[in-house]
């Protein structure tokens, strides 16, 4: 089959590789209809997040139809069902699954070892995501085998189209996990950081959540177009100072809730000099992640209020000012999203016509063409946004 | 490499069987023939400052010149990163400081002066490759139409009807706690 295959930094093709097969009673194997490219994929493409390995198939937003399963699905999944696939992959049996936290799931990552050596417990396999979550084959490709298949899917009906549902594969749930974590309350202004796909997702979300005031902060104008169109207020933070503005829009007392999705890779700039001090450092391996944003929001916060996480950070952060985390109270919330908690709410309201994710999507093309749209959404180009594979 | 990699796979995972080509976009290359064009530099100004000061007449500013292969390096292997356009900008800036230098050391008691010119214009070149590959490796490149997206709200009833919606559900809640 066809598969996108990671060779290294910048370097993923599209690659002919042979077919994934069950290897578990718990597995099946999906027939792939429609895949997306993530912000996380980014990471992974500047190897910025360590543990990836020549040969590695990309990909964690994935849905298909299943074409073969194991013989230990007890009947909750047959040939032929159209699926979803989320990111985590989830026993459904462990403590951690039957709490909720489904992506600190203690039983799929294979490689629990190394994640114990680098995080001091395992979290759950993912899906295309390094071999410290499991160095599960990843989705941008023709097939997919999905381990723990019985409790790891979202079923959907029919009647909706594969780009309406894709994103219950992750970036929905999770912009509406950044939001929910927010504890967000009808005067609440919240300020997200990053208007990529994620921040697309939490916008939309605040504003479903109810909240009074949703500020939107980017510095590509196509993306703040699209802030702007799901209600939110847009700050360009490359004219504008984004204190000032956040200052002005809230009568000088800071957002309650602010949501980082952005991560590791805020961009260089020398307007933001701590970002070339990261970037030094980076460069030296004093640093993995460069933390703009997260001092910013810790900074710019209400006393009192939440910081929440969905942005990808890789290991170990500098100048974090823990004096003015502490000192006003501010709560930290984060964590890779527990996306079954959400999807049977999140996949009524679309239903429902409450909300239609496929808005974000700018392009759709061949699983071929996977190398090139790389590039094309790491630099923004051609407007682009959301990047859709059909295989 | 991949030997090893599979070693690290479990037995059924998809293994490579051909490999599509790789694709280097042009503005890329550009910056890789930069960005070692001045790892080398910095390693020769570092290493051998006096050859470079003889040669330009400049004794005594030995220090200056391995500082300067310092940020040469620096520069350089920033332009082989993901953040390329930081290099070469970096790079760009540099050069400024090189042809500052070399002004300096234009004086007309310098026995070295025409070799001071020859550098300034070999500096002027290859400012002109930095500022064009700083150009070509922006994100978005300018030329390209921008289009913009005002028209997606994401709400099949519109942004309204979300807000009213998320505001009745909130007011639930509330007669629901007390
Ligand atoms: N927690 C999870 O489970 C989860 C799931 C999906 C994605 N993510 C992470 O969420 C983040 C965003 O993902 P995405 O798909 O939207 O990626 P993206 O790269 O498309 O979006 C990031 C956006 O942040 C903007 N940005 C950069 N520096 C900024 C700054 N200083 N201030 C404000 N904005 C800035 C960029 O212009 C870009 O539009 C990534 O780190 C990704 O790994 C996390
Ligand atoms: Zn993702
Ligand atoms: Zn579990």
């Amino acid at each position: 089959m066809k598969a996108l295959v990671w060779h290294g930094k910048e370097d993923i093709r599209c690659d002919e590789v042979t077919d994934p097969r069950i290897e578990d009673p718990r597995d099946a194997i999906i027939r792939v209809t429609s895949c997306a490219i993530c912000g996380s994929d980014l990471h992974l493409f500047h190897n910025f997040i360590p543990g990836m390995l020549p040969g590695d198939i990309m990909g964690h937003e994935t849905m298909g139809e299943v074409v073969e399963t194991g013989d230990g699905m007890n009947g909750k999944l047959k040939k032929g069902d159209r699926i979803v696939v989320p990111f985590t992959i989830i026993c459904g049996q462990c403590e951690q699954c039957k709490r909720g936290n489904f992506s600190v799931c203690e039983t799929t990552n294979r490689k629990r070892h190394l994640a114990e050596k680098v995080f001091g417990h395992t979290t759950a396999g993912l899906f295309g995501y390094t071999h410290l979550t499991g160095g599960y084959p990843g989705g941008q490709a023709e097939y997919l085998r999905v381990p723990f298949a019985d409790t790891t899917h979202i079923k959907v009906p029919d009647g909706l189209s594969d780009e309406q549902l894709l994103f219950l594969s992750d970036i929905f749930p999770t912009g509406w996990q950044a939001a929910a974590q927010c504890d967000i309350e009808p005067t609440d202004t919240v300020a997200i950081w990053g208007c990529g796909p994620v921040g697309q997702m939490a916008i939309r979300s605040a504003i479903l959540l109810g909240a009074n005031q949703v500020i939107a902060i980017d510095c590509v104008p196509e993306r703040l177009s699209m802030a702007e169109a799901g209600g939110a207020t847009i700050i360009d933070f490359k004219t504008e100072s984004v204190m000032e503005r956040l200052q002005e829009l809230t009568d000088g007392r800071g957002p309650e809730k602010c949501i980082d999705a952005t991560g590791t890779e805020s961009h260089v700039m020398p307007s933001q000099p701590d970002t070339i001090l990261d970037r030094a450092k980076q460069m030296l391996m004093l640093e993995s992640d460069r933390p703009h944003v997260l001092r910013e929001m810790i900074y710019l916060c209400r006393p009192g209020g939440v910081i929440s996480i969905p942005g990808v950070y890789s290991g170990f952060s500098d100048k974090i000012p823990m004096g003015a985390l502490m000192n006003k109270g501010l709560t930290v919330r984060t964590g890779q999203t527990h996306v079954n908690r959400w999807t049977d709410d999140l996949l009524r309201r679309i239903a429902d016509g409450e909300i239609d994710p496929s808005f974000v999507i700018t392009h759709t093309v061949d699983l071929e063409r996977g190398p090139e749209m790389y590039r094309l959404f790491r630099d923004k180009q051609d407007s682009c946004v959301k990047v859709v594979l059909k295989p | 490499m991949y030997y090893v990699a599979n070693i690290m796979r479990s037995e059924g995972d998809p293994k490579i069987v051909r490999s599509g080509p790789r694709q280097v976009p042009p503005a890329d290359r550009l910056a890789r023939s930069l960005g070692w064009f001045s790892i080398g530099l910095g390693a020769l100004e570092l290493l051998a400052p006096r050859r470079i000061t003889r040669t330009l007449g400049m004794q005594g500013d030995e220090t200056l010149v391995r500082a300067f292969g310092l940020r040469e390096i620096f520069s350089g292997i920033m332009s082989l990163s993901v953040d390329r356009n930081a290099g070469l900008w970096s790079r760009v800036a540099g050069d400024g400081l090189d042809a500052a230098a070399l002004m300096s050391a234009m004086r007309r008691d310098n026995p070295k002066k025409h070799n001071v010119a020859l550098a300034l214009l070999m500096v002027g070149g290859i400012a002109l490759l930095d500022y064009r590959g700083a150009q070509e490796t922006a994100q978005r490149p300018q030329n390209g139409r921008r289009r913009l997206y005002p028209d997606r709200s994401g709400f099949p009833k519109g942004l309204a009807a979300a807000k009213a919606a998320a505001q009745r559900v909130l007011s639930h809640a509330k007669a629901g706690a007390s």
